[in-house]
């Protein structure tokens, strides 16, 4: 998040902003608070309102955190060459669940009933997932499919279980998951805290390599000996209790469980932050804080609709045209032509596959050890590549 | 081994998604004991589902008044599929009944079943939707509410409420983009506030007619736009998500920042009593005594009007105090 360019002058740190991926999506992102600043100053300041930090990007972190949650578990997925279309309906399903058995004990105000409501939730999420998993690893039926099921069936069974009702529950413990504050919101607290934990999992262990080795050549993996079957499931498995949990945080927020309506088409956020932060839907590779990254621009965009007062009527192509904007500048080749353009030497076919891993070893995302096993013989030959290009450029 | 638990799995499947319907469809059509022709008047009735506890209002009070006017009542569901809600019509035909009631899925497509009924001479009568269709002698008329109305009456209550004020500015959380009730709404309410110079709407911003869309936008709202002194919401659930987030704004609502609403749904009822919500215009399901009137006079051969609107009323917060305990829905 520290990517801005220009804090630092070692050239050898500068390359490696400018060849990472994560560079555009945080230019982005900074653009748009920057718009919303010069359009109206009070977007950016951040006061203490009642004990707790108040202001428009407070906004962001709290109400991004369901995507955000739901995005790191839709990164492992795509990592392994999959995609779970499911979340929505799951998140539904856990707000279904949660509210109807916090209203339905004896005292529904109480810590215990939100106990349960919760773990019930949970667990039935986490059979959700290993539905889809099960469907995906064993069956081998097709990711967008299998998972095609459970979303469309899935909010199905959301609706049973609140009788199509909007389900409104009063409960105070309750209603810090979604819309308490420990200084910040409780809920980006906990997506940040599931981001570390999964980072240090998959990062510092073999994890992460074994899921991208997964994504890139299933077969070969199995043939190296890799338990791939249960590598693919336990990511479904995380990927619905993410899902579960964001539903949590929904419902939360507003104390009330909306089957129509929670987390509706917050698959397609999550799987277009996931992209925006540089993770490619064909699998391998994958990038912890540029899904950060990616979240966040999302929910940037949406509070940046409201606060400047974009008609509703074409609120979804503003949305568009700043996603396709990124998504191009973002593109290798694009990046390639960009490059050219500004007669900074010809290009080398190995740039675009070379700027990939150098961005994993960039220092993007301070705390997570994002790309651990970025090929150290491919790292130091951007630098050398790029390096020339980076002193013609500065002249 | 995939070959032969594929099959298997798809058919477990597809017995459970049809158990699912047997058990919806229960009331389907012509499940009725008595034949049509006798003394009492035969209704057949299509409706849309239960989608929502609006929905399942209107459901219960349609049969209930059914019951109350000794009308009998032949009821299906359609589970919100169109196909489901022409198959009911065209049963409710086959069985003679003496009026058929339905509210339409879609607006489109009705022409040829409406055409079999008008052929068969028995009288059609739309409840809460309209069809679009160019031939209006399909059905002799449409019962429901008028959303502009709804609009107008609100803003009337804010233009009366708001006199000998300076300034009063209005923030308007709309329904989903391009929903008849959003617009209309939206509409009826521009157009009464017309005549306050003083009142305007300082920013107006789809919600989608749901509790977090509501709060999201009122939380990007009260940021932006320092002095907001009265919410409109084109549904209840907007309403209250806009509680939500001027209470955590430290703002107190229904004394800093008055709300306004629609529908006098539930919750949204029980706010209003709370002093939260100011005022609620209500949109009301409960259209069953007005359609079987509407019934009988079209049965008898009388002239009916070709358009009526449901009687609705508005609430206060005293009038919600009194009203809440017997609200059905």
């Amino acid at each position: 998040m520290s990517t801005v360019p220009g804090t630092t002058t070692a050239p050898g740190v500068l390359e490696r902003v400018r060849g990472s991926r994560l560079l555009w999506p945080v230019v982005a992102l900074v653009a748009l608070v920057v718009a919303n600043a010069a359009r109206n100053p009070g977007f950016v300041s951040i006061r203490l309102q009642d004990g707790h930090l108040y202001g428009s990007l407070v906004d962001i972190l709290k109400n991004g955190a369901p995507t955000l949650l739901i995005a790191l578990g839709m990164t492992l997925v795509i990592a392994t060459r999959g995609i779970d279309l499911s979340v929505g309906a799951v998140a539904a399903i856990a707000g279904a669940v949660a509210c109807t058995t916090i209203a339905g004990t004896t005292d529904p105000t109480s810590a215990g009933a939100v106990t349960r409501g919760i773990v019930l939730a949970l667990v039935l999420c986490l059979v959700l997932g290993l539905w889809n998993g099960f469907l995906v690893a064993l069956l081998g039926i097709q990711p967008i499919i299998a998972t095609l099921v459970l979303m469309t069936a899935g909010r199905g069974i959301a609706m049973l279980i609140t009788d199509g009702q909007i389900i409104t529950v009063r409960n105070d413990a309750f209603r810090e998951i979604g819309a308490g504050f420990l200084i910040l919101p409780v809920s980006i607290l906990i997506a940040l805290a599931a981001l570390g934990a999964v980072a240090l999992v998959t990062r510092r262990s073999a994890l992460g390599l074994l899921i991208e080795s997964v994504g890139i050549n299933p077969e070969a993996s199995r043939l190296a000996g890799l338990r791939s079957r249960t590598i693919i499931w336990t990511v479904y498995v995380f990927a619905a209790l993410c899902a579960g949990l964001a539903g949590l945080m929904i419902s939360s927020n507003v104390s009330a469980a909306d089957a129509n309506n929670a987390g509706l088409w917050i698959e397609m956020d999550a799987i277009l932050a996931v992209v925006i932060g540089g993770t490619s839907l064909a699998g391998g590779k994958y990038s912890l804080s540029g899904t950060l990254v990616g979240a966040l621009i999302i929910q940037t965009l949406t509070t940046t609709v409201y606060s400047m007062g974009i008609a509703p009527e074409v609120t979804l192509v503003f949305k568009s045209l700043v996603v396709i904007a990124v998504c191009l500048l973002q593109a290798p080749k694009v990046r390639e032509r960009f490059r050219r353009h500004r007669r900074t030497g010809p290009a080398e076919p190995t740039a675009g596959v070379a700027s990939w891993s150098a961005d994993t070893d960039g220092p993007s995302a301070p705390g997570h050890p994002v790309g651990q096993d970025a090929s150290p013989a491919t790292a130091p030959a951007t630098n050398a590549s790029t390096a020339p290009k980076q002193k013609v450029a500065q002249s | 081994m995939l070959n032969k638990i594929l099959p298997v799995a798809v058919s477990a499947v597809a017995l459970a998604a049809l158990s699912a319907c047997g058990s919806g469809s229960a009331a389907a059509p012509g499940s009725s004991g008595a034949a049509a022709g006798g003394d009492a008047i035969v209704m057949g009735f299509a409706q849309v589902g239960a989608e929502s506890g609006w929905r399942t209002a209107n459901t219960k009070n349609v049969q209930e008044s059914a019951k109350t006017a000794g009308i009998e009542l032949k009821f299906s569901d359609a589970q919100q599929k169109q196909e489901n809600q022409i198959k009911a019509i065209r049963s409710y035909i086959q069985q003679k009944v003496d009026v058929i009631a339905f509210s339409p899925v879609v607006e489109t497509g009705w022409d040829t079943v409406l055409l079999e009924a008008k052929r068969a001479n028995i009288p059609v009568i739309l409840t809460d939707r309209a069809v679009d269709s160019e031939d209006k002698t399909l059905y002799k008329t449409f019962l429901g509410s008028d959303f502009v109305l709804e609009g107008k009456k609100a803003g009337e209550w804010l233009v009366e409420n708001s006199k000998g004020e300076s300034a009063v500015n209005v923030v308007e959380l709309q329904g989903t983009t391009g929903a008849a009730p959003a617009i209309d709404r939206k509409e009826g309410f521009a157009e009464a506030i017309k005549a306050a110079p003083q009142i305007k709407v300082i920013a107006s911003q789809t919600g989608d007619f749901t509790r977090s869309g509501g709060k999201q936008v009122m939380e990007a709202f009260l940021k932006s736009n320092p002095d907001i002194d009265v919410v409109y919401a084109h549904n209840d659930d907007m309403g209250l998500g806009a509680i939500e987030a001027i209470e955590a704004a430290g703002k107190v609502p229904g004394k800093d920042i008055k709300i306004i609403t629609v529908d006098a749904v539930h919750d949204g009822m029980q706010a209003l009593a709370d002093g939260k919500i100011s005022y609620i215009v209500e949109c009301s399901p409960l259209l069953g005594d007005q359609l079987m009137d509407l019934a009988k006079k079209v049965v008898a051969g009388e002239s009916v009007p070709e358009r009526v609107v449901t009687e609705e009323t508005t609430f206060t917060q005293e009038q919600a105090k009194t009203a809440l305990p017997q609200r059905k829905y």
